[in-house]
């Protein structure tokens, strides 16, 4: 992006942007020939590993093949190129407002895709609905999705709430100690930050709902690099469940120092990172049986493809949680497009109520809420397979006890 | 259980150790306080992990190269980016005041360059993630080795700056620059030579961190933060000082883990920085300062 400073106007350059300031203002929506569509992510900062696993990859991968295929396709049969607008929001939270206004005011893009995270999304929300975009907000874990729907009504979400997640686990296990496999205790961690508290404060009720005894439960500090002692507790409770509501270091650091000290509990449960690919690498591809957060229809050829397409486009293969849920919300978005056009009202109605061919299966939007999701899954083989909700159809029985670390 | 937590926090102890060192001797000998510290170490941890990965190098081979190569740039960065600041400084504080402007400017050109060459994605591998028995405690072999590093490294620096004429150069402008050039020290090669020590410092830490623990390009001010906390509690330049305090702090944060509550651990950190400033201002083995 060129951005003119104070010091470039004071050097003379005035006259030079306004006179060819013209020309590079978009055309009349009658001449068009391109779709402008903006996004503000997370390229620098803490937030930075997030935005560069699951949302700017899939942003990349999907323009380029829109734009491949010869653009967007509108009603009427013609195609228009996508032209990005692409902002770093330095992970910082003010950035990625001036960001969302800049865009809607100042380079008048046509559409606005979401920036990373929950507070990111929370953020911009009310801006979005202000200048009348429809907010995909994809990678936002809330239990308040149902309240934000109805407030912003071109407001979607599409990865549920803390609550789905920690019930589904609770389902899992209970089924598991219904079955003789696991004893009732759980050992539990979590880390004390939005995301962790959310899924803790969710779980508690519903494990004990299920006759769980919480053996060892404890929160950590975000930043926690070493879990000797922490491990050494958990080991000691009894417990035949591992439970961790982590950020990614946790989950690595966690996982390593498990196979440090042996321990080997029957269920090991990590919260966002045990879906990454890197996974694999940092347990030393002893992967196996591992549960987390997410999960993919292990079974779908649409899945492989696109697991396919990404390693191919990206030059390494997606996560298996929010990766595909960001790439179905862009699917949605363009087939939308394709169906009534440009105009964000319109588009915005569709997605609330139309169904969608997605790489997910046939998806619709429930209240502007996506809720065929899967809420845990199992490394089993080389994919991170859907275990839970387990009536849903591909989803695969999960392994327990997993496997010993060798 | 009392066995346990001791060595588990001696050996998180040890690896902070490991990060306050480079800081230690950067700050208290040239008087630069190097926010990009925790980026020289995130440059080290991916050196070893690009060799590991791709030229199947043991880090511990890297633990010899990066060294040299930290050695080297901090030696350009100091030639280039710092003379021009400590000539024109008129005093301590300003040239501190300078510095932190300067590398924090650096933190960013070093954190862009790593997000466009290696990414941002979490980066991770396993070396001697092995355990190892100690008195019936189970650590993991890469941890152990970095604290025993860090008691060497630390230890053996510290031997070096109290028992030898050149430690007393190096003493000698870290107390006074004002008056060193009288007894024929040149300040300026000094502070030189001890930024870029410290330098090599970094990344042997960052090389030895980089065998269990999680990194990112985003993620050196982690390291950054623990290491200032570390060296002016530890009591600024004084490399025993930063070895006792980060041992100290893994000890204190291990035992707050196991017998008070995990939760509490980073506030106890805090807290005993606290308390260490209150108490002596210099830190735990500063000497006291107009």
């Amino acid at each position: 992006m060129l951005k003119f400073t104070r010091r470039h106007m004071l050097t003379g350059l005035l006259a030079a942007t306004t006179a060819f300031g013209f020309a590079a203002v978009p055309g009349f929506a009658d001449d068009r020939n391109s779709v402008k569509i903006g996004y503000a992510v997370s390229k620098s900062g803490a937030n930075a590993t997030g935005a560069g696993i699951t949302t700017i990859p899939n942003y990349k991968l999907w323009i380029k093949g829109v734009n491949a295929s010869g653009g967007l396709e509108l009603p009427d049969g013609t195609r228009l190129l996508i032209e990005v607008v692409e902002y770093d929001d330095r992970s910082q939270t003010e950035e990625v407002v001036r960001a969302i206004q800049r865009l809607a005011t100042k380079d008048k893009v046509d559409l606005i895709l979401p920036p990373w995270g929950t507070g990111f999304n929370l953020a911009i929300a009310p801006l979005m609905d202000k200048f009348d975009y429809p907010h995909l907000a994809v990678t936002a874990v809330t239990d308040k999705a149902p309240e934000f729907a109805k407030r912003w009504d071109k407001s979607f979400w599409f990865l549920g709430g803390g609550s789905d997640y920690a019930e589904a686990l609770a389902d899992v296990l209970g089924a598991s100690r219904d079955a003789g496999k696991i004893n009732n205790k759980v050992a539990m961690i979590s880390v004390a930050d939005g995301f962790g508290i959310d899924l803790v404060n969710a779980a508690r009720p519903a494990l004990e709902e299920k006759g769980f005894e919480l053996a060892y439960d404890v929160s950590y500090p975000l930043g926690t690099s070493d879990f000797a002692a922490i491990v050494n507790d958990a080991q000691s409770s009894g417990a035949d469940s591992f439970v961790a509501f982590s950020y990614p270091p946790g989950t690595f650091g966690v996982t390593k120092q498990a196979q440090v000290a042996g321990y080997n509990p029957k269920v090991f449960y990590t919260g966002v990172g045990g879906a990454f690919p890197v996974f694999k690498k940092i347990s030393g591809g002893q992967q196996e049986g591992v549960m987390g957060i997410g999960g993919v229809q292990s079974g779908s050829e649409a899945i492989q493809e696109y697991f396919a397409n990404h390693t191919d486009v990206i030059g390494n293969p997606p996560d298996s949680w929010a990766s595909a849920v960001t790439y179905t919300s862009l699917q949605i978005l363009q087939e939308a497009i394709r169906r009534v056009g440009l105009d964000r009202e319109a588009i915005a109605e569709e997605i609330a109520s139309g169904e969608f061919e997605t790489i997910m299966g046939k998806v619709s939007l429930e209240n502007n809420q996506l809720r065929s999701l899967w809420w845990a899954g199992q490394w089993q083989g080389a994919t991170f397979a859907a275990i839970a909700p387990a009536d849903s159809n591909g989803a695969v029985a999960p392994v327990i006890p997993k496997p010993a670390w060798r | 259980m009392l066995v346990s937590n001791l060595l588990f926090g001696l050996v998180l102890g040890g690896t902070y150790a490991l990060v306050a060192l480079g800081l230690s001797m950067q700050y208290g000998i040239s008087r630069i306080m190097n926010l990009a510290h925790g980026e020289f170490m995130i440059a080290a941890a991916f050196c070893a992990y690009i060799l590991f990965d791709y030229a199947n190098l043991s880090p511990l081979v890297t633990l010899f190269i990066a060294p040299v190569i930290g050695f080297g740039v901090s030696w350009l960065i100091y030639t280039v980016m710092m003379h021009p600041l400590v000539k024109r400084a008129a005093s301590r504080g300003q040239l501190e005041a300078d510095s932190i402007l300067a590398t924090f400017g650096l933190l960013f050109v070093l954190q862009g360059v790593m997000l466009v060459v290696f990414g941002s994605d979490f980066t991770s591998y396993s070396y001697l993630n092995t355990p190892v028995n100690i008195f019936g405690v189970i650590i993991a072999a890469s941890r152990v080795i970095a604290l025993v590093l860090s008691l060497t490294l630390g230890g053996g620096l510290y031997f070096l700056i109290t028992h030898t004429r050149w430690g007393a150069t190096l003493r000698a402008v870290a107390f006074s620059p004002e008056s060193a050039p009288l007894v024929g020290i040149e300040v300026d090669k000094v502070a030189r030579t001890a930024f870029a020590i410290g330098g090599a410092l970094a990344a042997s830490g960052g090389v030895l961190v980089s065998m269990f623990v999680t990194f990112s390009a985003a993620g050196g001010v982690v390291f950054t933060m623990k290491a200032l906390i570390i060296v002016i509690m530890g009591g600024v330049g004084n490399l025993m000082g930063a070895l006792v305090a980060g041992l100290t702090l893994g000890v204190i944060e291990t035992f707050v883990t196991s017998y008070v509550d995990p939760g509490l651990s980073l506030a106890s950190t805090y807290l005993l920085f606290i308390i260490v400033l209150l108490w002596r201002p210099q830190g735990l083995f500063g000497s006291a300062r107009s």
